[in-house]
């Protein structure tokens, strides 16, 4: 029989005693759309290589052409679980440019949501890690509170997903009854099932067995590869944006930085449901804050930065002034000063840096985002070189890596 | 002592003289450059030396500005001392037409990825670099978008006849 010879082969791919084995680019351990192109031997990880960009949608060129307001839907779009913090993160970026000051409600309602955003961002992450381990219950039970915190950004802005909350100065109007009775509700009832969710896993030995010593990085190494937020935390260095250079008034609030030993899964994992409570507990702080402006201050929702704050509606169509700045603004009129800034907030996964350049037009000359997930997920092979197929998987998911943030 | 932003460019100044220039505090970062050479000895000055510290790499990426002839090409590098909290800014200048700047990698891991990512998107050749190559981009791709002489689509422009896009 004629041989086979139109099956072109890699040179050495029939020696080789190593198998290639692609992880994605579309795969359920994924998450996500990226790839990892491993060499196993056996069910061990010999090598691997990670690709990425297969969503990249060029958005800091987008964004070179797009006034301030056109690039916060922009942000939504990087760490989708947990939009609002992308939005507040660029409009705090933006008021620090303009050198806009807030009121302190306004700074409280943000920190409200943006604690919000941080658990739905954590417990997606750590039910995820339950689902690759094979525990789909916990995942299901909380998706529920998910959808409550879904529905007050939607009391709060009109959108579930990707939100697009807020405006330069404050929020697009103020928070209603409604907003503030589900929030009650959220923090009545999710520290019951944050706690229950902690039962079925944090002393589960299975889940324990296949999280501890899997996956884990020292704290030197971390840094080196530039990890932030929850991960650099789990081995060990409490380094919290919130805390080391506070915006939107994080200073006010009491809470701890939560911190691991070993940087390994099971450590991520407590550090980010601790990090849940610590943001209950900062929710809560925030909300009473909020409940103690009696009178005019009560209704404070935004600062009165007319050349930057878009009007209300009924405004623009009844007066001249109102019907000017919309113009200014939607129209992109306004120059922006000239000079840079990189300005940073505590993101989901870790440290969400803006770094704009102005030459004083109405745009960004360049806006660059420091993403946290495409940084350390450079650390990948090291953490994963050696185990267990399996044990990359879950070390893949409790990276808490985000397609959009990867790729921007 | 805590460390600031006048400590760190006095020690910087008696370590290379005029070498280091541009001293400017922006919303509280010090940001300075120097000549595209010395990269090198200054991060690993920056990271060595005691009383400064920076051994965290933040943000590393590029900017291009057209006008500056003989300097188009930017690379910035955002710095971190965790221990004293301060925040700085560096950036080297390179002509486009030898836009060679030596890499960050053996100091720092995590500058692999954003120099490939500074690669890709403006041409930026990071000598010692382990994997220099596209990591956003396609490989095919052959030209570097993030430079300023690629526009985006001009948003007046009326020849278009696509109906798909509303621009019927």
């Amino acid at each position: 029989m004629e041989q086979h010879s139109h099956i072109a082969l890699p040179k050495g791919s029939i020696e080789k005693t190593t198998t290639t084995l692609n992880i994605g680019p579309t795969h359920p351990a994924t998450h996500g759309v990226f790839q990892n192109i491993m060499e196993v031997d056996g069910e061990r990880v010999v090598s691997t290589e990670q690709t990425v960009g297969y969503i990249h949608r060029a958005f800091e060129k987008l964004a070179e052409r797009r006034p301030l307001y056109q690039i916060t839907p922009i942000t939504d779009r990087l760490n989708y679980c947990s939009s609002p913090i992308n939005n507040m993160g660029w409009h705090i970026t933006c008021e620090r440019f303009l050198k806009v000051e807030l009121p302190k409600r306004v700074d409280y309602l943000r920190v409200i949501i943006m604690e919000l955003a941080r658990i739905s961002d954590h417990l997606i992450c750590n039910s995820i890690v339950g689902v690759d381990t094979g525990a789909y219950t916990g995942f299901l039970y909380v998706m529920q509170y998910r959808e409550l915190i879904y529905e007050i950004y939607e009391e709060v802005c009109g959108s579930r997903l990707t939100t697009n909350i807020g405006r330069i100065g404050g929020f697009e109007r103020n928070f209603t009854n409604t907003a503030f009775t589900k929030l009650e509700k959220f923090l009545n009832e999710y520290p019951k099932v944050l706690r229950e969710f902690e039962n079925l896993f944090a002393r589960n030995r299975i889940f324990m067995e296949r999280t501890q010593g899997t996956g884990g990085i020292s704290a030197q190494r971390a840094m080196n590869y530039g990890f932030t937020g929850p991960n650099l935390r789990a081995a060990g260095v409490d380094y919290d944006v919130r805390v080391q250079q506070p915006y939107s008034s994080y200073q006010d609030f009491d809470f701890k930085v939560p911190v691991g030993t070993t940087g390994d899964n099971y450590d991520r994992f407590l550090v980010r449901n601790a990090e849940m409570y610590e943001s209950i507990s900062i929710i809560k702080q925030a909300y009473q804050k909020v409940q103690s402006f009696k009178g005019a201050e009560a209704e404070v929702y935004h600062a009165d930065v007319p050349a930057y704050y878009l009007p209300k509606k009924e405004d623009v169509y009844t007066k001249m002034e109102a019907l000017i700045w919309h113009f200014k603004i939607i129209m992109g009129e306004i120059d922006l000063p000239k000079g840079q800034i990189y300005s940073a907030v505590e993101g989901g996964n870790g440290e969400l840096g803006f770094y704009l350049v102005s030459d004083g037009g109405r745009t960004p000359f360049r806006l660059h985002f420091r993403r946290p997930c495409f940084i350390y997920y450079q650390a990948f092979e090291e953490l994963i070189k050696g185990g267990m197929l399996s044990d990359a998987v879950v070390t893949m998911s409790s990276l808490n890596l985000i397609a959009g943030e990867l790729d921007a | 002592m805590a460390l600031t932003n006048e400590y760190i460019q006095e020690k910087l100044v008696e370590k290379f003289n005029d070498q280091v220039f541009q001293f400017s505090t922006d919303s509280g970062i010090l940001s300075f450059e120097s000549s595209a050479e010395m990269n090198l000895k200054l991060l690993q000055f920056l990271y060595d030396e005691p009383s400064l510290g920076f051994t965290f790499l933040t943000d590393l990426c590029g900017v291009n500005y057209p006008d500056h002839s003989g300097a188009e090409l930017v690379v910035v590098y955002h710095l971190h001392n965790f221990i004293e909290n301060i925040r700085l800014r560096y950036s080297v200048s390179v002509p486009v037409a030898k836009p060679d700047v030596f890499t960050a990698t053996k100091l720092f891991e995590s500058a692999n990825w954003m120099e490939r990512e500074t690669y890709d998107f403006f041409g930026i050749n990071f000598i010692g670099h382990p994997n220099l190559k596209r990591i956003l981009n396609v490989d095919e791709m052959d030209y570097f978008p993030l430079r300023k002489e690629f526009p985006l689509e001009d948003q007046t422009r009326i020849d278009k006849d696509d109906e798909m896009f509303g621009r019927g």
